[in-house]
């Protein structure tokens, strides 16, 4: 494998193949209640405990639009800049399964509701855009439990109906790379429009991955093969690199690639064949007749689109425009909508004599430290926005050096304390009184005669050894600007 | 009063409200002529000891603003009710109870009415002959060993036969107007998304409505005004305005126009069915109104039109029966062989049937030639009515090809049973409403029926229509009681 000017292909003797990517994501719909019931949605209930009679499919029972749903899978067609269709039309996609109670799917084959879209990614050599083919919403199915009885297989239709919107990428992705830079671009899009929280350990997001490989410069498509329901970014990329590798020692074999859908171990590491396309369902899709096409306005289209947030590529274009950020600097800040908001808020609060690089830094640096040590989201910092700017302004007026930064916030963890507070109460505040380091670096210079004799001598690197003595005399306190200049005019 | 199951609903409602009867009288008089009548096999379950409790109770407390004030009755084994067993006739569902009540029943009990039981049906309501049902053949009243018509056969073997004074059925391709025909009583399918379909076991989602059957077109008006309204709960439920059928209800349709539509003389048709609709031709001329010539020329592909949308649609709806959740489940060795003993053991043979064409037209490489045809020709069905209904206000045709035929007759003819329904699906795949009225005897003296076809949401027209036409036609059935012993 080679990564020359970060183009990932995979070499085999004189060959080289790309990996031609794409992915179905199903992301969970944020939503209190299920996309054709009043159930609720909440993850982790005690099984069989937010089912309906809709959701257990009884005899009679009709399925109901959740309105609240066709508006969020709109609100994601327009994050993903994509084509809203007036008109959709819900299938019914039929197969059996103990978990499945109507014996099919309410789902969206020849009419979804966004069509055509794209995606951004930011890559480390430029941008790199990704097509969306379609979006479209559709029921999850219950959970079949396989494991709690040597005989048995139990079935939880908690998640029976639960609204999922199925994004179709193009196959426009050609690494694992950048695989994980989309998903990780979708679901920051999604949470900023709070339409799916993006939880991959909770099942929220989850992909069916398709593969193929082709030898560079070609233009044709080769044999896909589908690996079904991935839930973890790491586990996507594993797969894909296994896939292409599967694929181009066959190729490089003389053999074929058949079409079909495989399902990755992830304690093997390694994909297996799970049906071919011979043995493909016929899943018989038809318009489904308890459900008339989905119908919706150009109003209520418009007021959706007014309704819409700042979103992570406009925001970041804000950033670097009115904080003077790097580009590198903006997408770490707006990736994360939480982020973004912890960050804007110290903005805020820091006031007018603000130093924004030194913020920045302290959040990707110091608090980024923290949240990971602690495995906490910023949302759950212990250290508040408003406290946070406080420091970076002791900092910035001078009060306390940088070091000594690094100890209030230590401090302030505990309770989000007022940084203020604890300068003041531990006197930690920087000494920056002229007079008194003066006196203090007098004595310094008195106490080590035969070293300021050598300095003058021309052994310079002594003075950082003066630097050293006043800090630590001062207790860490001293301004080490004016220790600075101070001995240098002693000396 | 001896002669209370004789009385037409409206008297009935007459006399609880004029104090003349108590709903225990009517109630008891109704169960205790059902229970005298068991070899008609109209019920597969009764609910009499519930019955009586409850008029007993409208009784100490009569609300005699209600419409349907006390009035006993049983309706089709189709409709969910509450905490009674609701096997839409098949064995699948023979220990299913629902915990939940369909919105048109819902309906009725708000209006005062009382539960007697559940009334036999094809299973899942797909036959013409109720001999589909699990629980065996239903009893035409009008002679032994008849069929009743179906799907709804128990109902309108009850209502022919007094066991309840009305009832409901449902009519995805005929199953409420074909039975009325057989058995001399008047069955009314509405305007598609006039009545709830919530609670009401599907068997063709686009095509399945339920509708009152009485002894009466009054009846009949008065009833479909309690069952039809908007639905929340039902997406295909249409929010409209509903009349006051029963009080609208007028026998003037003086300069209506009515349409003869030519493609409706089948070919083999017998000539007392054609004598039939000249006769009904005359009474529409004496009521004053005018009858004219219309075509509406893709009738002839409504049947097979029919058979390819409403098995489809059932092959879907009936995939939830698979032994998991609730009915008959057969032991299998796993997952796959649980359902194929299941539904193999559980279906009966019609419903098998219909499953596999539903399950072929619309597996790939088929869909586009049959389903998505079948689609394109429902529209010009549609369309047919559309342009006719731009010269008349309503059509009249025969309600049936024949009159009601002999038990086990037509079993082993699929097709010839399916021919039954040739006059009442295209009503169905276009959606509007239709009503049969008795209009005659065939050489056997079995009941003849004659069809009003309605404009959408135009109930009221074809129920005033029928109503002129009753009163000219004075119809009588000729009930002998022969099965009561």
């Amino acid at each position: 494998m080679s990564k020359k000017n970060s183009e990932y292909l995979i070499n085999r003797k004189d060959n080289q193949y790309e990996v031609v990517i794409g992915l179905e994501v199903h992301a969970q719909v944020l939503s209190e209640s299920k996309l054709f019931s009043t159930s609720a949605t909440k993850f982790g209930a005690e099984p069989n405990t937010q089912v309906s009679l809709v959701d257990a499919a009884f005899p009679g029972m009709l399925p109901v639009i959740n309105e609240f749903c066709v508006k969020q899978a709109i609100k994601t067609g327009i994050g993903l800049n994509a084509k809203i269709n007036k008109r959709s039309v819900f299938d019914r996609k039929n197969y059996f399964y103990a978990d499945l109670p109507q014996g099919y799917q309410i789902s969206q084959f020849k009419d979804p509701i966004v069509g055509e879209g794209k995606v951004i990614l930011d890559m480390p050599n430029g941008q790199k855009e990704v097509g969306i083919e379609r979006l479209h919403l559709e029921q999850d199915a219950g959970k079949s439990i396989h494991d709690l009885d040597p005989q048995n297989t139990f079935v939880d239709l908690n998640r029976s109906g639960v609204a999922l919107m199925e994004i179709v990428s193009k196959p426009d992705l050609r690494s694992p790379d950048e695989v994980n830079t989309y998903i990780k671009k979708l679901r920051s899009i999604m949470r900023y429009l709070g339409t799916c929280d993006g939880n991959m350990q909770e099942g929220s997001l989850r992909a069916d991955v398709n593969v193929s490989v082709r030898p560079k410069g070609s233009k044709e498509f080769g044999t896909r093969c589908e690996i079904k329901n991935v839930n973890s970014i790491k586990f996507m990329q594993m797969a894909i690199e296994y896939e292409a590798n599967r694929q181009v020692d066959l190729i490089e074999e003389g053999k074929t690639i058949d079409q079909e859908t495989r399902l990755f171990d992830t304690k093997k590491n390694e994909t297996r064949s799970m049906r071919s396309k011979e043995d493909a369902h016929d899943y018989r899709y038809f318009p489904d007749p308890d459900l008339l096409p989905l119908e919706v306005s150009e109003k209520f289209i418009e007021e959706l689109r007014n309704d819409i947030p700042e979103l992570p590529d406009d925001k970041k274009r804000r950033f670097i425009e009115e904080f003077k950020l790097s580009a590198y600097e903006a997408n770490i800040l707006v990736s994360d909508i939480d982020t973004a908001k912890y960050f804007e808020e110290v903005v805020t609060k820091m006031g007018k004599n603000k130093d924004i690089k030194l913020a920045v830094n302290w959040i990707t640096g110091e608090l980024f430290a923290i949240l990971n040590s602690k495995g906490l989201e910023i949302s759950q910092s212990p250290v508040s926005a408003k406290n946070f700017a406080i420091l970076i302004n002791l900092i910035k007026n001078g009060t306390i050096s940088g070091k000594i930064a690094k100890t209030v916030f230590e401090l302030m963890i505990d309770g989000d304390k007022d940084p203020q507070k604890i300068v003041e109460e531990k006197g930690l505040k920087q000494q920056s009184d002229p007079k008194a380091l003066e006196a203090l670096i007098d004595k310094i210079i008195n106490d080590n005669r035969e070293k300021a004799i050598e300095y003058k001598q021309g052994k310079e690197k002594l003075f950082g050894f003066f630097v050293g003595q006043a800090m630590k005399a001062s207790g860490g306190k001293a301004n080490p600007q004016l220790i600075n200049e101070i001995l240098k005019k002693k000396l | 009063m001896s002669d209370i199951t004789k009385q037409s609903l409206t008297e009935l409602v007459e006399n609880i409200k004029n104090k003349k009867l108590s709903s225990t009288d009517v109630t008891k008089a109704f169960i205790d002529r059902s229970e005298k009548s068991e070899e008609l096999n109209a019920y597969i379950t009764n609910d009499f000891t519930s019955a009586i409790d409850k008029a007993k109770k409208f009784d100490q407390k009569p609300n005699l603003d209600l419409k349907l004030p006390g009035i006993p009755m049983a309706v089709k084994d189709l409709f969910c009710t509450k905490n009674i067993k609701t096997t839409a006739g098949s064995k699948i569902l023979n220990n299913f109870v629902p915990t939940y009540e369909s919105t048109v029943t819902e309906n009725i009990w708000n209006e005062g009415a009382i539960l007697l039981g559940k009334l036999n049906c094809d299973e899942f309501a797909m036959g013409s002959s109720n001999e589909t049902s699990f629980f065996g053949n239903v009893q035409n009243p009008i002679d032994k060993n008849l069929v009743p018509g179906g799907s709804s056969g128990g109902s309108a073997s009850a209502v022919a036969g007094q066991l309840t004074p009305i009832t409901i059925g449902t009519d995805t391709g005929g199953s409420i107007r074909q039975p009325a025909s057989f058995t001399g009583i008047v069955g009314l399918k509405p305007t598609y998304g006039s009545c709830s379909r919530y609670g009401i076991v599907a068997f063709a989602s686009s095509l399945d409505q339920a509708g009152p059957m009485a002894q009466n077109v009054k009846d009949c008006a008065l009833l479909h005004e309690v069952i039809s309204s908007y639905d929340p709960k039902d997406s295909t439920s249409i929010n409209f305005k509903r009349n006051h059928f029963s009080k609208e209800l007028t026998n003037n349709i003086k300069g209506k126009k009515i349409g003869i539509p030519k493609e409706y003389r089948v070919d083999g048709m017998p000539k007392e069915i054609e004598d039939l609709w000249q006769k009904g031709i005359q009474y529409i001329k004496d009521c004053g109104a005018e009858t004219i010539d219309i075509s509406l020329p893709n009738t002839s592909y409504a049947l097979p039109t029919y058979y390819i949308v409403a098995p489809a649609e059932a092959s879907s709806n009936l995939a939830r029966y698979d032994g998991v959740k609730y009915g008959f489940r057969a032991k299998g060795e796993n997952l796959i062989d649980m359902y194929e003993k299941t539904r193999s053991e559980g279906f009966g043979a019609e419903v098998q049937r219909r499953i596999m064409i539903g399950t072929y037209v619309l597996s790939s490489g088929y869909y586009d030639a049959y389903y998505l045809k079948a689609q394109k020709v429902r529209k010009l069905i549609k369309n047919d009515f559309d342009e006719a209904y731009k010269k008349v206000d309503a059509i009249l045709t025969p309600s049936t090809p024949s009159s009601a035929f002999k038990i086990g007759e037509k079993t082993n003819d699929p097709v010839s049973m399916y021919l039954n329904d040739i006059f009442t699906v295209p009503v169905n795949l276009a959606g509007l409403p239709g009503i049969s009225i008795p209009a005659g005897h065939d050489s056997n003296g079995y009941p003849l029926g004659l069809q009003i076809i309605g404009k959408a949401f135009d109930e009221q027209n074809i129920l005033n229509i029928a109503y002129a036409m009753e009163e000219k036609i004075n119809f009588k059935n000729k009930i002998t009681d022969w099965w009561i012993k």
